[in-house]
């Protein structure tokens, strides 16, 4: 069992874990009723994407990205710094969108004085 | 200046333009629609220079903050970008120019706001097709999408809650997209496109896996059945102006992402013999187009039948991409043009009947032919390009992607496009027959629409009609050298 877990659970927890939050977040946009539940789990699927790309610039033993006259020139001894600004981009996207959706949804409370989706469709039926 | 700096004068003009939108506008609002259409104006005029400097010279790139690539982000503009350029800035101006009363009549008070993300809007898709780096894509694909959910939301009372739904599937769309992109910098590396088509072995499974997430992503975005549900929705409900500047160009966008990334990044050996990724796509595309043009048929709201009639055509691109050959990547690209054209047309007209009439039932437009002579003739020209007969740009379009199926012994595409011309032939003569031979006493007192907003409906329709004529000068000036490498058009 160990010997078939190995190389697809225990080498590659990172991406179990990626797959696991991708899940959570599509469950709750899926599944959840209330618009900000899925709101919520969008932003879990989004961050799911951030933690995949954070966990890939990780090197054994590296360190912070900063010339440092004790290691030297070694790009292997330093930790990938792209992923980093490249997700600091994405989380700035993540929070413009978060924001839009949330203004979104107040509109939508303010017309129909509900957050649930089939009380909203319940609604939109009827007007 | 130099012109090697054109590409990304675009952007900029655009990011300018809009702070400046906003800022005169606190002061003086009447002329917030007029620096829109300036700032349009000259962003046509800077696609025609570069489209001019890429025919004579060759791709131009740009290299933002002077990085060169691959470590920094470069601007491409080759024949393929610029030919979508045109049509985003073309189509741009076209609506800009008659936005002014539908604006203030669906958004009263809010039309400074309304011009100022209408050009960050099209500051996002510009920087699309513009740049050669698949993350700083991301982020353009990112702000016009956040535009378009704002834009969506200006409409009637339900657009909020498809503006919402929207911004899901959008929000899904993108992530997916960055999640494939996640895959593909992980074995390559690299972001720069040129550059990463160098370094990606199409054996490799996280290249293979990155294929499919980025497709799923971009067919969420281009609304490929069945990921299309999101579209009726947005486009029937968001103000007249809104919906005819999203529809005509934000899918076209989106096919041009997944031409871009299929064909130039992965390869079309890749896409459509390793994996079954470009069928996939076709079969999807062939089904969409069914279904949209089916539920077209059934509608009794003008603006939700064109939307669904919106998901079949831009199932037709998915078509011509999926066939993999020159000829129906040509009819794809073809179809881009005389779709945007056309659409526009149609949704410009809705918003000139709605802004007459007040109203936009099917019903209600019985004999409305004779009152707004100019905008129906228009009205007629695009209808007839949708169904695709000659001599329109709709009719060479699908007339490619025929002769770009049977290349390589497709012969059911001769039969699905008569089908699929059919269906909408059903509900395109429905509607003129009722339009011009019935007659309505209620419609007494409509008058044609003002200058301002019938003569971009002309020129537009005349347009459908120019890009049927014209249609073999489209070919030689861009479609052949915009054929990613592999694939040539013979003859």
């Amino acid at each position: 069992m160990t010997e078939f877990l190995q190389p697809l659970v225990i080498d590659r927890w990172a991406y179990v874990f990626t797959i696991l939050l991708l899940s959570v977040g599509l469950y709750g946009l899926v599944m959840k009723k209330n618009l900000i539940k899925k709101l919520i789990g969008m932003n879990i699927f989004q961050t799911a994407v951030i933690l995949f790309f954070i966990q890939q610039a990780y090197k054994h033993g590296g360190t912070v990205p900063i010339y440092d006259t004790t290691v030297g020139a070694r790009p292997e001894l330093y930790v990938n710094p792209l992923p980093h600004g490249l997700m600091l981009t994405a989380i700035v996207v993540s929070v413009a969108t978060t924001g839009v959706a949330l203004a979104l949804l107040v509109l939508i409370h303010r017309r129909y004085e509900t957050l649930n989706e089939d009380e909203l469709l319940q609604k939109l039926r009827e007007s | 200046m130099t012109w090697s700096q054109l590409p990304i004068l675009t952007p900029v003009v655009l990011l300018v333009g809009a702070t400046a939108v906003l800022l005169t506008g606190r002061i003086r609002p009447s002329l917030a629609h007029r620096l829109a259409t300036a700032t349009c104006a000259s962003c046509f005029a800077i696609a025609i220079a570069l489209a001019v400097q890429v025919h004579h010279h060759g791709p131009t790139h740009y290299a933002l903050g002077g990085w060169s690539p691959p470590i920094g982000i470069e601007l491409v503009a080759d024949t393929l970008s610029v030919y979508f350029l045109l049509v985003i800035t073309g189509i741009a101006l076209l609506v800009m120019v008659g936005a002014a009363p539908a604006v203030e009549r669906d958004t009263p008070g809010r039309s400074v706001e309304f011009f100022a993300i209408s050009l960050i809007f099209l500051l996002g898709l510009s920087g699309i097709v513009l740049t050669g780096d698949l993350f700083n894509l991301y982020v353009f694909l990112e702000i016009s999408s956040l535009s378009a959910y704002t834009l969506v939301s200006s409409g009637d009372e339900r657009a909020g809650v498809a503006a919402f739904r929207y911004l899901i599937v959008g929000t899904i769309g993108a992530s997916f997209y960055l999640l494939g992109l996640g895959f593909l910098y992980s074995v390559t590396g690299t972001l720069n496109m040129t550059d990463m088509a160098m370094r990606l072995d199409p054996a490799a499974i996280p290249v293979r896996l990155a294929a499919v997430m980025i497709t799923v992503g971009l067919g969420l975005k281009m609304a490929i059945f069945p990921m299309h549900r999101w579209l009726p929705d947005a486009y029937t409900h968001a103000s007249s102006t809104a919906t005819a500047l999203i529809a005509p160009i934000m899918t076209k966008v989106s096919a041009y992402v997944l031409i871009r990334i299929l064909f130039f990044v992965f390869g079309t050996s890749m896409v459509s013999i390793d994996l079954p990724i470009a069928q996939a796509i076709m079969w999807l595309s062939v089904a969409g187009v069914l279904v949209g043009s089916t539920m077209a048929i059934a509608q009794t709201d003008l603006k939700r039948m064109l939307a669904y009639s919106s998901v079949a055509q831009v199932a037709y691109i998915g078509v011509g991409i999926g066939l993999a050959t020159p000829l129906a990547l040509a009819g794809a690209l073809l179809h881009v043009i005389s779709h945007a054209t056309m659409k526009c047309c149609l949704f410009l007209v809705v918003g000139a009947v709605e802004l007459q009439t007040g109203n936009r039932k099917l019903s209600s437009l019985s004999g409305i032919g004779r009152k707004m002579p100019w905008t129906f003739a228009a009205f007629t020209a695009a209808a007839v390009a949708m169904i695709g007969l000659p001599p329109t740009g709709g009719f060479f379009s699908k007339w490619y992607l025929v002769l770009g199926g049977m290349a390589t012994g497709e012969w059911w595409v001769v039969i699905f496009v008569l089908g699929a011309s059919l269906l909408t032939a059903t509900y395109f003569f429905r509607l003129l027959e009722s339009i011009y031979t019935r007659q309505s006493s209620e419609l007494a007192p409509i008058k044609e629409a003002p200058l301002a907003v019938a003569l971009p409906i002309v020129i537009l329709g005349l347009a459908v009609i120019l890009f049927g004529l014209f249609n073999s000068r489209i070919l030689d000036l861009f479609l052949r050298d915009a054929m990613p490498p592999g694939l040539v058009i013979s003859g």
